[in-house]
């Protein structure tokens, strides 16, 4: 089964630059060869912040554009991975060990296959 | 024997739905041929072969494609008689498995493993038929869907998913226990479910300390059962009960368990708790109790769950081993007092020790509050009782 680790993060979570960041970065390169590891495939990436997002709509033919995620909260999702898995017990423990869970927060979610 | 099946095919609903279909093929089979000599097994064979046939009407899709041929695989292994002990366990962790709310672990729990009905168990949880089957129908898809796995977990994960496993079956020992409405009957059946459940637990795991210990702690509570309330229903203090009307075969079981749990030298927090109720039991009289050794079984408690009901218990054991007074100071810790404010027994506590210090107003006071914190009818009646006491050794 595929799984989606949605990470996301609040303004506790370090930033490039700033303090706790390249020991952040060290663990992620450790996560990213752990996967690679266990021969499953698998993709992941970090996404910018969402001062960048743009929210799109289209309603009654009419595309709607506008600055800004979709919705304004304390959190949000900075990064996915998208894993292959035997159970969801195997991917929960993924999740624990994505750096940033120490910070925020890692959503596990099954992909619907079509 | 929906356990074994729902444990073969790895699906709650498939496997009913296969039994359903395996009953009315017994119901004309039967009758026709007569009850073959392994009716079960027979049963379980069948819905297994019915379960294929849906599997196979449902194969358009991928995911069942998949499902059948694991189902396939687990076939072909089995010759009929797989084991029916394994099959209920990985159910019981399946049930209790984090990902699901405690609510929906409870109801699974009780719903797959147990022998009550809906009917019954809603009316223990006091939620409605309706909202309690809902609560299952969405448990069960999130097992299915999310892919939580049908199995025991590996001995590294086992201590965290066996402690959830416990923490079901006690919430279940408790609500029939402590459960303030509801039928008196449906009160015990719920104990004595958790009771029959943890027994299984305990057969299937016997060298695990802590399904032991849990055991022993409700033989120990059950033991009380008689003793615990007058004949008005008003909760009667262990301090206060009529210790010849505890149960002593339960007691003698329970001590037999947690002696077992001893055995095996590791530690854990059902241990420590059983360790204290049994210091209790073996106490004949209540101004025999060793509170110096509940005090040290509190201490090493709290290195296991540093929360502020331990805490608040052990300050309850420092005030009988040592002084009201001595307790009393423990109780009014700034941060255990914000933690616990709200919490009845809390300021239950608080004015009993107010009490046994001569603080006669201030105990009023912390009854009044803690009377205003309990929605239990027959609590009520008990800090009544306690208020009225206070009154006349006031005056």
């Amino acid at each position: 089964m595929r799984y989606m680790l949605i990470i996301h993060n609040d303004e506790t979570h370090p930033l490039p630059g700033g303090p706790g960041w390249d020991e952040l970065m060290t663990d992620y390169a450790e996560f990213s060869k752990q996967l690679a590891s266990y021969g499953r495939p698998f993709t992941g990436d970090p996404l910018m912040g969402p001062d960048t997002a743009t929210t799109v709509r289209v309603r009654n033919g009419e595309t709607l554009t506008v600055d800004g995620p979709f919705a304004e909260t304390k959190e949000w999702m900075s990064g996915y991975y998208l894993i292959d898995c035997d159970d969801l017990d195997q991917a929960l423990r993924a999740a624990a060990m994505v750096p940033s869970a120490r910070f925020g927060s890692v959503e596990v979610r099954p992909v619907a296959e079509m | 024997m929906l356990a074994r099946l729902i444990g073969v095919l790895g699906d709650f609903d498939l496997a009913e739905d296969a039994l359903q279909d395996a009953l009315v093929s017994a119901a004309s089979a039967w009758s026709l041929r007569g009850v073959p000599d392994n009716p079960a097994g027979w049963l379980v064979t069948t819905a297994r072969r019915k379960a294929i046939d849906r599997l196979r009407s449902a194969a358009a899709s991928d995911r069942r494609q998949r499902d059948w041929r694991e189902l396939s695989i687990a076939w072909d292994t089995g010759d009929g008689s797989e084991p029916i002990a394994d099959d209920r366990l990985r159910l019981i962790f399946t049930c209790c498995h984090p990902a699901l709310t405690l609510e929906a672990q409870v109801a699974l729990t009780l719903r797959s493993l147990g022998g009550l009905s809906t009917e019954e168990v809603a009316k223990a949880f006091l939620v409605s038929e309706t909202a309690l089957a809902q609560r299952i129908v969405r448990a069960k898809r999130k097992i299915r869907e999310a892919g939580i796995a049908y199995r025991i977990p590996p001995p590294g994960e086992l201590p965290d998913r066996l402690a959830a496993v416990l923490a079901v079956l006690y919430l279940i020992f408790n609500a029939g226990y402590l459960s303030a409405s509801g039928a008196e009957l449906v009160r015990v059946d719920l104990c004595d479910e958790a009771l029959r459940l943890v027994g299984v637990v305990v057969d299937l795991l016997p060298h695990e300390p802590e399904p032991l210990s849990l055991a022993a702690m409700m033989h120990f509570q059950d033991s009380r059962r008689e003793a615990r309330v007058d004949a008005d229903g008003i909760p009667i203090t262990l301090e206060e009960q009529d210790r010849s009307r505890w149960d002593a075969t339960k007691v003698a079981a329970g001590l037999a368990l947690l002696t077992r749990a001893q055995e095996t030298g590791r530690v854990g927090p059902y241990l420590l708790k059983a360790s204290i109720s049994a210091v209790h039991v073996g106490a004949p009289r209540p101004d025999l109790t060793d509170w110096a050794t509940i005090v040290d079984l509190y201490d090493r408690l709290l290195e296991w769950e540093p929360t502020a009901v331990v805490r608040l218990n052990r300050a309850v054991a420092v005030a009988m081993a040592d002084s009201p007074a001595a307790g009393l100071e423990l109780v009014d810790d700034p941060g255990l007092a914000a933690e616990l404010a709200g919490y009845h027994l809390y300021q239950a506590t608080r004015a009993d020790l107010l009490r046994r210090s001569g603080r006669i107003d201030e105990a009023a006071v912390a009854y009044r509050l803690a009377r205003g914190k309990t929605g239990n009818i027959a609590e009520q009646r008990f800090i009544d009782r306690r208020l009225e006491a206070l009154a006349t050794a006031a005056s």
